[in-house]
């Protein structure tokens, strides 16, 4: 519990869930958000530097241990690390075959990278919750927020890539006007029923990358808020209820990572397929 | 949470680590995975031609073996034949060459008598005559008996 005596505990709350922002302050000119006032007064031309950081090196991470397991992939016995990297690839490969009926090289590394990646940032919460606002206190750092998948630009981000690829590859496979046509004459075929097809559909399309980013976003922050209420206990009881917690949120963080991947992967089939 | 640049900044870095992802970090596992696949495969494939090999193997030599025991009794067979045959062979010569002797030494004894039995006729006539000149005691003149004589050697 870092919850000082001169902080209340909506403070502690509020520090832990702000981001370190760099932007463009109307005042201040450019440089970092000194208080979540400044931080929202900055706008839209921002940025979280602890989740583009944190994100950045879970990739990072990512990237280099598959690497290193496929550079050094033998066909012969596999090394522990080989072992894990191939459990993981065999998985996804399993799932993508599963979940997507066409061909594209792209579908399943995309979901490798994404389960990886989401894992990845998503285990940061096992962090204990002072942790890092802690040392980054101690470098003279006011805030840090360790988990990128806690922050909506994150998740959204990621979202809007999956969107952008649903909208490529649906016009890819269908053309522009196959793409055009599926929209404005499903479910109803009827030239009448066009401008409420229209509606419809794209409410449809829209609400595919939305709820994806904000599922793992309202999953993971709502974790967070939780160990943060948790910390917020007399120390000698808080592990009572953090421990169990951070137990059942190794499912969470597997389990969300996997969803965020198997909905990408239908999303992705269904912009592939002929109605 | 403020919604602000990082969005932008997050979607650009999925997009670098998708596309590092499909370049650089995909293909070398797969490769691996499938030629792993393929081996197995394929060392599965020779375990079983090898087990069909051994079980070929097998039945040829049972047969191999069959066909030399069956050749073993068969000559066997004639060399026993062979020798009942030889066995009966000199019995038979034996028998043969006994009967030969025996009649040879039959015929050498018959031969022997009828020599003894002239000599004796002979013999008996000059003793008859002795004898007849002893009783009579007068010569005989033998020319003049010579007949009756030779008439009583022959009734002997």
């Amino acid at each position: 519990m870092a919850a000082g005596s001169d902080n209340t505990a909506a403070n502690y709350i509020q520090h832990h869930l702000q981001n370190l922002t760099f932007g463009h302050h109307p005042e201040n000119g450019w440089s970092l958000a000194h208080s979540a006032q400044e931080a929202s007064e900055m706008g839209f031309w921002a940025i979280h530097l602890d989740t583009m950081g944190w994100s950045i090196a879970m990739g990072v991470l990512f990237i280099w241990l598959f690497r290193k397991a496929g550079k050094a992939a033998t066909t012969g016995v596999p090394g522990p690390l080989q072992n894990l990297v191939e459990v993981v690839f065999e998985f996804i490969e399993l799932t993508v075959r599963g979940a997507f009926h066409g061909r594209n090289p792209v579908i399943a590394p995309l979901a490798l990278t994404l389960f990886v990646w989401i894992f990845l940032m998503n285990a940061l919460k096992l962090v204990p919750i002072d942790f890092a606002p802690g040392v980054f206190a101690r470098l003279g750092i006011d805030y840090m927020k360790l988990v990128p998948t806690t922050d909506p630009n994150a998740t959204l981000g990621m979202a809007i890539g999956v969107f952008a690829l649903i909208i490529f590859y649906s016009i890819k496979v269908k053309g522009a006007g196959g793409f055009a046509k599926e929209l404005s004459l499903t479910p109803f075929n009827h030239w009448s029923l066009i401008p409420f097809n229209l509606v419809m559909e794209i409410i449809g399309l829209l609400v595919k990358p939305l709820s994806l980013g904000l599922r793992l976003f309202g999953n993971m922050f709502a974790g967070e808020v939780i160990f943060i209420l948790i910390a917020l206990l007399p120390f000698w009881v808080s592990w009572t209820l953090s421990v169990p917690w951070a137990i059942f949120h190794i499912l969470i963080i597997t389990l969300q990572a996997f969803i965020f991947t198997v909905l990408t992967v239908v999303y992705l089939s269904q912009a592939h397929e002929h109605h | 949470m403020n919604i602000n640049m990082t969005l932008i900044g997050q979607t650009i870095a999925f997009a670098i680590f998708v596309w590092f992802c499909i370049k650089y970090v995909w293909p070398p596992i797969s490769n691996a995975l499938h030629e792993r696949q393929k081996k197995i495969a394929d060392g599965l494939d020779a375990a079983s031609r090898a087990s069909r090999d051994l079980e070929l193997a097998q039945e040829r030599a049972e047969q191999t073996l069959r066909e030399s025991k069956e050749q073993a009794s068969q000559i066997l067979d004639q060399a026993n034949k062979r020798s009942s045959q030889m066995v009966e062979e000199a019995r038979e010569q034996a028998r043969v060459e006994g009967e030969r002797i025996v009649a040879s030494a039959r015929a050498e004894i018959e031969q022997e008598v009828n020599r003894a039995k002239d000599e004796l006729r002979a013999q008996v006539s000059s003793l008859a005559v002795t004898g007849a000149e002893r009783v009579l005691e007068v010569s005989i003149d033998e020319k003049a008996h010579r007949k009756l004589l030779d008439k009583l050697a022959a009734e002997l």
